[in-house]
Formats: structure tokens, C-alpha cells, sequence
């Protein structure tokens, strides 16, 4: 993206213009990006204690239309890092979805995001994504050995040596880093550089989004239309904060995309949604077009590719942003140890794991994608069925696909995952990520120190690691955990392994690094 | 695993065959499509077994047996 071009990006706050460093300086880590995946990934390492230098080609968070939905998980991850408390303060916490279809003001059709209650993060949050980056890069300017460089934009890579070239407005320089996280977005220079593969399926179908404010009382709730009276074939309504509303129209393919964003004519959309009384102002508008593909690895040596550079998927499950900071996440502990000392091929895992997730990813949102925009006469037979017999029937409800909402995504079979030698009737299965519960005065997850811990029904004798002591019922009956069981789970929250008559001896056959 | 059953398993196939065709009376092709949906949808909820229902899938997309209708 030429620098000249950036004048044109409607801008949430700026940031002062970082000058250019000195030539050919060595870092440890160098991340290349500075949205929510690339911050994420720079507070995580930053507050392990590592010197990260965070480039930007931007001197200023964008306010254009981007993630506004963030998932239960995503909150789980910014709670560790201490950040979430003020995205939920500031987002709007919803649970519910409601699907209708033509006219007809019952739901055909309703989810709750929350199937666990008593957790301290909600089932998801709608907080535009220009805050979720403020947020982030407010406790990033606390860390000292985290250095945001504003305006710095990638131009060149040598992956010989490891070195990138740099280019802000007045200067050119160049720096070298043992790791290089490229965190620079769907259009990544990083992989067109190196010349890496993107492979997937482009769906031909335009998406006009407009954000307006208008002031109305209504339930904050996921709001979704099939075949809704205003016309087009899908339409979506999300609640903001400050009163912003989010509504996405499905506008087909063959539209001109430039007339599409005129106010006059967006007007009678948002009119159809809203209704015709009540006045609204465009906050902003844009149509986009979207796109499901990944790279067939996110590990190149001593590059690699998080959130939107390394995989894309329709926007229908919330899942760019959402998966893109399971990234981070996953990411980040394990650098963390290998920068400690461990093996390098920790980091194999992450390429393993991020390829896990972004598959679940992209699987769920190109059913979402068939299912809303079909492509042949028999599949719209087939999605119309369903619509149909959901009013009337309730075993039809569950077909109704108005995008599945993002879950953690789960690696039963992950190297990094022991598999159950007892059988468990309830609890959570090894792979997947430990679910909240209220313990003592807070959370259970507060009380995860960022290491590897161990969950047991009792206190451990000289253990090596962590315990957390699940004494109270519901606590136990949600691990399914007996006095003498116990969970190890790793430093992004992942149960690694589960006994139910546990001995210290257990813990070899684990991935915990003794 | 119970296997699909595809030995004779119905005492008039005659009338349940005529059952099926007179859903389709009188519908274009676009309203027969959706009903023949609702109807593998409800049948397929009643089995509720996902291995029974890939079997018949994998019956209905045979070569062999689809070849017949070209
Ligand atoms: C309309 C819309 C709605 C969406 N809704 C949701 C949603 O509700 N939930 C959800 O989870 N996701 C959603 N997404 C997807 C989400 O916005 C993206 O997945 C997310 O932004 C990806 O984050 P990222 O950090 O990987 O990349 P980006 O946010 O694209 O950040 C890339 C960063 O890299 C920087 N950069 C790029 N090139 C260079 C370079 N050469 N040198 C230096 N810096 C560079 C950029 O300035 C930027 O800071 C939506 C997307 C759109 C368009």
C-alpha cells in the first residue's frame, strides 16, 4: 500500500511519528502489523518480560468498518493479559441471536452464545475494533521493553539474514530480528514478498455495511433477516457502543459497488431495518467482498504468520479477529519458552495448532456462506426447506445457519495434547481450553498464573508446578474432578491432560517441559 | 454400529412409492426440489444416525446406480 494513499483512511485517534532507528540494528522479536493480532502478540511476549519492537505502516488507529464481535475466548485471552475488564466496561455484552425471515416479526429461530453461566467473561462483546486496539496499545505503552514504531512500513525482506527494510516518510533503514512475526493483515507484503502461497475460495457476493447512530431503545441481541422485505437476500443488526449500530446488507454480486455507498442509497435499507421515524447519521459506509483461503504453513523458518495474513474467512462467524488473536495466544507462550531456552521445535506446534484452528475456521464460515448464499438450484431448494419447516417444526431449527458465532477452537490432537488413559463422563475434554467458574472471591481463570498449573480436587505435596485446589462442588462437577483427580493445563489456558487418581509420575508422559 | 438396512423392509411399496410421486403433483421443478428437502430432512432427523444417513448418501451419489437415470 503506497504511503500517499493512507490520507484517505478515516482515523480513530493518532499517534505521534515515530523517527526512523539506526541502521541494521539486531532484535529478538520483531512484529510486523499493529492490529488486534499483532498487539495482542506484543503484549503477551511483552508482559513475559521480552523485548519486542512492534512496527506499524500506520501513524494512527483506523476508524473504518472492521471486527466489531468479540467471542468469549477472545475476552478469556484479554483477561489474562489484563485488558478485558475495559473492552467489556466500553462493549456491548450480548449473549442472544434471533434469526426471522421474510416479514414475520416472531424469530424462526434463536441461540444463547453463553451455554455456561456463572463465568466472569460474557459470550461475546460488540466494541468496534479501532477501541479493542486502543485498549491494547494503552497497556502496551506501559511495558518499557515493548516499542510501538508509528509510521514504519515493511518494504522489503531477506529472510537469509533475517533482515527486513524499513520505510517511514522521510528515511529508509533496515533491522534484523531472531523472529519476525508477520501480523500485516490480509494483503500481507511479508508472504507476496517471500512469494507464499494463499490458496482458497473467493465468494461472489457484495456486503454493504453501514454504521449509523440513532438513539432507540431495542434488545441488544444479534438480530439476523433471511429474504428480509427491504430487499436483498440477507440482512444482519448488531448494537455498538455509543449508539452505533452495525447493519449489513447482502447486495449480490452483480451491484456497482461505488453507487452502492451513496447515502441516498443506502438510506432506504437502513430505513427498511430501522423504520422510517426514527433519524439516523452514517458513521461510515463501505461494501466489501469476501474471501475464505490460508497459507499451507504459518511457520517459515524464523518467520511467522499470524491472524489475517496466514488465513481469511467470511465475516458470518465472527471468526478474522477472534482467530486471529487465538493466534497470538497460542503463539505467544511458546516463544516465550523457546526465547527461555526450549527447543525450537515448540514453535512446529503453533504451525500445527493455527493450521488446526484456521481450518475449523474457515469450515465453519464457508457452511455458514453456503447455507446463506446458495449456488445452485438443489442447495437453494435445500436452504429454503429448512426456513420453511423452521417456523412450524423445531427439529429444523437447528439447520438454520445465520453464521455459527466463534468458539475456541479445539486440538485433541495435538502433540501437545495427552490423551484421557481413564474414562470421563463429564468435565473438559484434553485439548480444549479450561471454561470459567467462580473460586473463593474471583475466577478460576484469575487464579491461571500465565505458567503451566495443575487443577486438583486436593492439594498436591511437592508439586513441581502450580496447583489450584477445587474445593468447592460446582467447581468439581463442572472438571468432573474427584478428590484425587487432576488437570494440567498449559500457559494459554489449555487443559494439556486430565487423570482422576493423578501422581506426580503422570506428568512424564505430558508435554509439560519438566 | 447399526448398518443402513437395505433388504425389502416395507409391506406396500407400491403405495409408498405413490405417495411419493403425488407429493411432487402439479409442482414445478423449483417447489419439487424443496419438498423432496423437507422430506430427507424430516426422515433424517426421525434416524437421527449420521453413519445411516452417509450409507444412503453414499447410495445415492453411486456411479452405478445414477448412471440408470442419465
Ligand atoms: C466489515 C468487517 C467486519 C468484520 N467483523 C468481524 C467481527 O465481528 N469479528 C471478528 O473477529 N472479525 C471481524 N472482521 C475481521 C477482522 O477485522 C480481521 O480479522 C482483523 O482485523 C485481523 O487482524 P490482524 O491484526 O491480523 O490484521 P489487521 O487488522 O489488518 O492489521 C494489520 C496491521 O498491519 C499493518 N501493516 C500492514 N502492512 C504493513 C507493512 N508492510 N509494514 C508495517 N505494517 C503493516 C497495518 O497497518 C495494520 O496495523 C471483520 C472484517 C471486516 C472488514
Amino acid at each position: 500500500m503506497a504511503r500517499s494513499s493512507f490520507s484517505a483512511i478515516p482515523r480513530h485517534k493518532d499517534y505521534a511519528a515515530v523517527p526512523a532507528a539506526a541502521d541494521n540494528a539486531h532484535h529478538v522479536v520483531i512484529i510486523v502489523g499493529g492490529g488486534p493480532v499483532g498487539l495482542t502478540a506484543a503484549l503477551d511476549l511483552g508482559q513475559r518480560g521480552h523485548k519486542v519492537v512492534v512496527l506499524n505502516q500506520f501513524d494512527f488507529i483506523s476508524g473504518g468498518s472492521k471486527a466489531i464481535c468479540f467471542g468469549k475466548r477472545t475476552l478469556d485471552i484479554w483477561n489474562r493479559l489484563g485488558v478485558a475488564d475495559r473492552m467489556v466496561e466500553k462493549g456491548v455484552v450480548w449473549n442472544i441471536g434471533k434469526v426471522f425471515r421474510g416479514d414475520r416479526s416472531e424469530p424462526i429461530y434463536e441461540f444463547d452464545m453463553l451455554a455456561a453461566k456463572d463465568q466472569k467473561m460474557p459470550g461475546f462483546i460488540n466494541l468496534q475494533q479501532y477501541w479493542a486496539e486502543e485498549f491494547l496499545i494503552d497497556a502496551i505503552m506501559e511495558l518499557p521493553n515493548v516499542e510501538l514504531r508509528w509510521g514504519h512500513q515493511v518494504s522489503a525482506i531477506d529472510t537469509e539474514a533475517n533482515r527486513l527494510t524499513i520505510e517511514t516518510d522521510t528515511d529508509t533503514y533496515t533491522a534484523t530480528a531472531d523472529w519476525i512475526l508477520a501480523c500485516d493483515g490480509s494483503r500481507s507484503a511479508i508472504r507476496d514478498m517471500m512469494g507464499l502461497d494463499f490458496e482458497g475460495r473467493i465468494f461472489e457476493d457484495n456486503f454493504l455495511i453501514a454504521d449509523v447512530k440513532f438513539e432507540e431503545e431495542r434488545p441488544v441481541e444479534r438480530w439476523f433477516w433471511f429474504d428480509p422485505p427491504w430487499g436483498g437476500a440477507s440482512a444482519l443488526l448488531h448494537k455498538q457502543p455509543d449508539d452505533i449500530w452495525r447493519l449489513d446488507f447482502q447486495l449480490g454480486w452483480d451491484i456497482d459497488r461505488e453507487a452502492a455507498i451513496r447515502p441516498e442509497n443506502v438510506a432506504p435499507y437502513v430505513k427498511g431495518m430501522i423504520g422510517d421515524d426514527v433519524p439516523f447519521e452514517e458513521e461510515w459506509y463501505s461494501v466489501y467482498t469476501f474471501q475464505c483461503r490460508r497459507m499451507a504453513r504459518f511457520v517459515h523458518d524464523r518467520v511467522i504468520f499470524l491472524g489475517d495474513s496466514a488465513h481469511l474467512v467470511s465475516p458470518f462467524g465472527a471468526r478474522g479477529a477472534n482467530g486471529g488473536v487465538a493466534d497470538a495466544d497460542n503463539l505467544a507462550w511458546k516463544l516465550d519458552a523457546v526465547l527461555n531456552g526450549a527447543d525450537a521445535s515448540l514453535i512446529e506446534t503453533f504451525n500445527e495448532e493455527g493450521i488446526c484452528t484456521a481450518d475449523e475456521n474457515i469450515l465453519k464460515s464457508t457452511q455458514s456462506t453456503d447455507f446463506m448464499t446458495p449456488k445452485s438450484t438443489v442447495s437453494r431448494a435445500c436452504r429454503d426447506a429448512v426456513l420453511d419447516l423452521a417456523e412450524a417444526h423445531e427439529f429444523a431449527r437447528p439447520f438454520v445457519n445465520s453464521g455459527r458465532l466463534s468458539t475456541p477452537v479445539s486440538y485433541p490432537e495435538s502433540s501437545l495434547t495427552t490423551p484421557d488413559r481413564d474414562t470421563w463422563t463429564n468435565g473438559i475434554a484434553p485439548g480444549s481450553p479450561a471454561i470459567d467458574l467462580p473460586l473463593r472471591n474471583g475466577w478460576l481463570l484469575d487464579s491461571l498464573d500465565g505458567g503451566w498449573n495443575l487443577l486438583s480436587g486436593k492439594a498436591i505435596e511437592d508439586a513441581p508446578l502450580p496447583v489450584i485446589v477445587l474445593d468447592d462442588d460446582k467447581a468439581r462437577q463442572r472438571y468432573g474432578l474427584s478428590n484425587g483427580g487432576a488437570y494440567l493445563v498449559r500457559p494459554d489456558q489449555y487443559i494439556a491432560a486430565r487423570w482422576q487418581h493423578f501422581t506426580l509420575d503422570d506428568l512424564e508422559a505430558t508435554a509439560w517441559p519438566t | 454400529m447399526a448398518d443402513l438396512n437395505t433388504s425389502p423392509n416395507l409391506t406396500d411399496p407400491d403405495g409408498l412409492y405413490r405417495t411419493l410421486i403425488d407429493l411432487h403433483a402439479g409442482c414445478t421443478d423449483a417447489e419439487s426440489h424443496k419438498r423432496s428437502a423437507k422430506l430427507i430432512l424430516c426422515l433424517a432427523n426421525h434416524i437421527g444416525d449420521e453413519h445411516i444417513f452417509r450409507q444412503a448418501v453414499a447410495i445415492a451419489g453411486d456411479a452405478q446406480t445414477s448412471a440408470k437415470d442419465t
